[in-house]
């Protein structure tokens, strides 16, 4: 039986929610002007007073808010209220450049911990459940986000933070752990180090995963799925707009939910700015209806991803985000050629390896090269030579196949592509353009 | 009948047959033989030991991927024409080698050793017992 933690909004009709969304928005945008300098003159040089956005369809009309504004203000320079009244701040890690910077009031807390715990509840968890948080707890959005959805659900919550994954097993058995909190490459890590420690799926009670904050595969999840024993779903969030829980998986397990009463999502053309309509692929912009001490408006995520609005089996209403394909960010051109990581990360998995690997792109000649280092596993291993290089030409042509592109293959030892336990470093790019 | 041999995937960088044999070394464990297969971009490092459990544990131990193969050990004896003699066993009963190399042998006297990865090992060490070769079981590698 599917479970709501807040049924009545999680399947209001389409009506409902874009009754909220109307009026949240025109409060939403009086308040950024009224609070928030840069906004107002943002709208200004636009020619758009707060008067214009009557509704969701005014959408269009207010400037798009880019991660370099987010720069530009660093650190306080969008915050809404004044900061006697903010009681918290998370923040990126900041590998792509500057770190970027979300603030919360009380209240920002509390309706974020309403979205993580709809997730959880969406994965099976009731008060009965014991909720392992793995994820970073930290500046990190992701430790605290869930720990906060998994008391208001009233699991019995254990804070373990990432690291030390013996210990992480000793606590999922001897606290009977059902539901495990952590990124993708962290759950697959965990299944590594049971397997080395002889454990099998059984051996553990867990039952769900909720797993984010970072891009992974289809096949990554069956992967995950089967080492631990679990079902894994999918979590959605950016620092900017709260952290976890923006969208989330129910048991379809078919594309995320957005929290519609919090966010309105849109799609456009990440070239043009132009709003495609649902079912286009194209860059998420997120506007936070309600956030008071962060209020962003039209925020470009860079994640390329598709909005879907057919009916789901679990009774939601929200509309549903296909699994990005990847940030923007995350996207490499090669050779002219726009190659996601993940793409890479199919490929792998569709012949049998696992989703350890590294790419790395140079330039030599003023030409690309890209080489993906790929662990050899147990399973993948042979004594015979030729079957090796004949498994390792497969790749390179499920790789052309899949990229359009040639790629170098090689094969390095287990364990020996580094593996941080938080999000896994997939790319190196030594080009200097 | 036949020996296991202990497989072993090295990365093609410097150093690291170095790194492998550290870890044998630092077990007190002796090869017999060894052979490498090398090709671009990895190679298979082979060897025969004398006890194989343990040197695929602290293989495994140490991060190395390793598979057991089954691998035929033929006495020769050591003059012109030996080797020869045992191919021709392999001709005659259509067996296919896929690779061969010798044992090191530190007591190279009338006797050598040589190691064949064949397509049928079975049917190898019927057809070279019929014709009266000395085939070298597990028990016996220590006395390579």
């Amino acid at each position: 039986m599917e479970r709501y933690y807040q049924e009545e909004i999680e399947c209001a009709p389409r009506e409902k929610i874009l009754e909220i969304q109307n009026k949240k928005i025109v409060e939403q945008v009086k308040h950024a002007w009224d609070n928030v300098p840069y906004y107002r003159k943002k709208m200004e040089e636009k020619g758009v007073t707060p008067e214009d956005i009557k509704g969701i369809e005014d959408l269009h009309k207010r400037p798009f808010l880019k991660k370099s504004d987010l720069r530009d203000t660093y650190p306080t320079g969008l915050v809404g209220v004044p900061l006697k009244d903010v009681v918290r701040i998370h923040s990126t890690s900041g590998t792509t450049g500057k770190r970027v910077m979300g603030f919360y009031t009380k209240e920002d807390l509390d309706l974020w911990e309403d979205c993580c715990a709809r997730a959880l509840t969406a994965a099976g968890a009731t008060d009965e459940d014991v909720v392992q948080v793995s994820y970073g707890y930290g500046l990190f959005t992701g430790g605290f986000g869930l720990h906060g959805g998994s008391q208001k659900v009233g699991c019995l919550t254990i804070p373990m933070s990432s690291g030390n994954t013996e210990r992480q097993i000793m606590f999922i058995q001897d606290l009977k752990a059902t539901i495990l909190c952590c990124t993708p490459s962290y759950a697959a890590y965990l299944g590594e180090t049971m397997k080395e420690m002889g454990m099998s799926p059984e051996d553990i009670p867990l039952k769900a995963g909720i797993l984010g904050a970072e891009a992974w595969s289809e096949e990554m999840r069956q992967d995950i799925e089967k080492t631990l024993g679990i079902k894994a779903y999918d979590i959605y969030g950016l620092t900017e707009l709260s952290g976890p829980g923006v969208a989330y998986e129910c048991s379809a397990q078919t594309g995320m939910h957005i929290n519609e009463d919090h966010f309105v999502a849109e799609i456009i053309d990440p070239n043009t700015g132009e709003v495609l309509p649902d079912g286009t692929k194209g860059e998420l912009v997120f506007t936070a209806l309600d956030r008071k001490a962060f209020p962003l408006l039209r925020y470009r995520t860079r994640d390329i991803c598709v909005l879907s609005r057919e009916k789901c089996p679990c009774g939601r209403t929200h509309v549903k985000m296909a699994k990005p394909m990847g940030r923007s960010d995350d996207m490499l051109i090669i050779r002219g050629v726009n190659v996601f990581p993940s793409q890479i990360e199919t490929v792998l998995l569709n012949n049998g390896y696992q989703a350890n690997y590294q790419i790395i792109v140079d330039r030599k000649n003023n030409t690309d090269s890209l080489d993906v280092h790929v662990e050899m596993t147990p399973e993948m291993f042979t004594d015979d030579v030729n079957e090796i290089t004949k498994r390792q030409a497969d790749l390179v042509a499920g790789m052309k196949n899949m990229l359009g592109i040639k790629a170098k293959v090689t094969l390095v030892a287990p364990k020996s592509i580094e593996r941080s336990e938080g999000k896994a470093v997939r790319v190196i790019d030594k080009r200097k353009i | 009948m036949s020996v296991k041999q202990v497989s072993i995937f090295i990365e093609d960088k410097p150093g690291k047959m170095d790194e492998m044999t550290t870890v044998l070394a630092a077990n007190n464990i002796n090869m017999r033989a060894i052979s490498v297969a090398q090709t671009d971009g990895f190679g298979i490092a082979r060897i025969i030991v004398d006890d194989v459990y343990e040197a695929t544990t602290v293989l495994k131990d140490a991060g190395y991927v390793n598979k057991l193969t089954h691998v035929v050990i033929v006495e020769i004896p050591n003059v012109p024409g030996g080797l020869n003699k045992v191919l021709k066993v392999f001709t005659e009963a259509n067996i296919n080698i896929k690779y061969m190399y010798a044992v090191s042998g530190a007591n190279v006297s009338e006797q050598v050793y040589m190691i064949f990865r064949v397509d049928d090992y079975k049917a190898a060490e019927t057809e070279l017992a019929k014709a009266g070769l000395r085939v070298i079981t597990e028990d016996q590698v220590p006395e390579l």
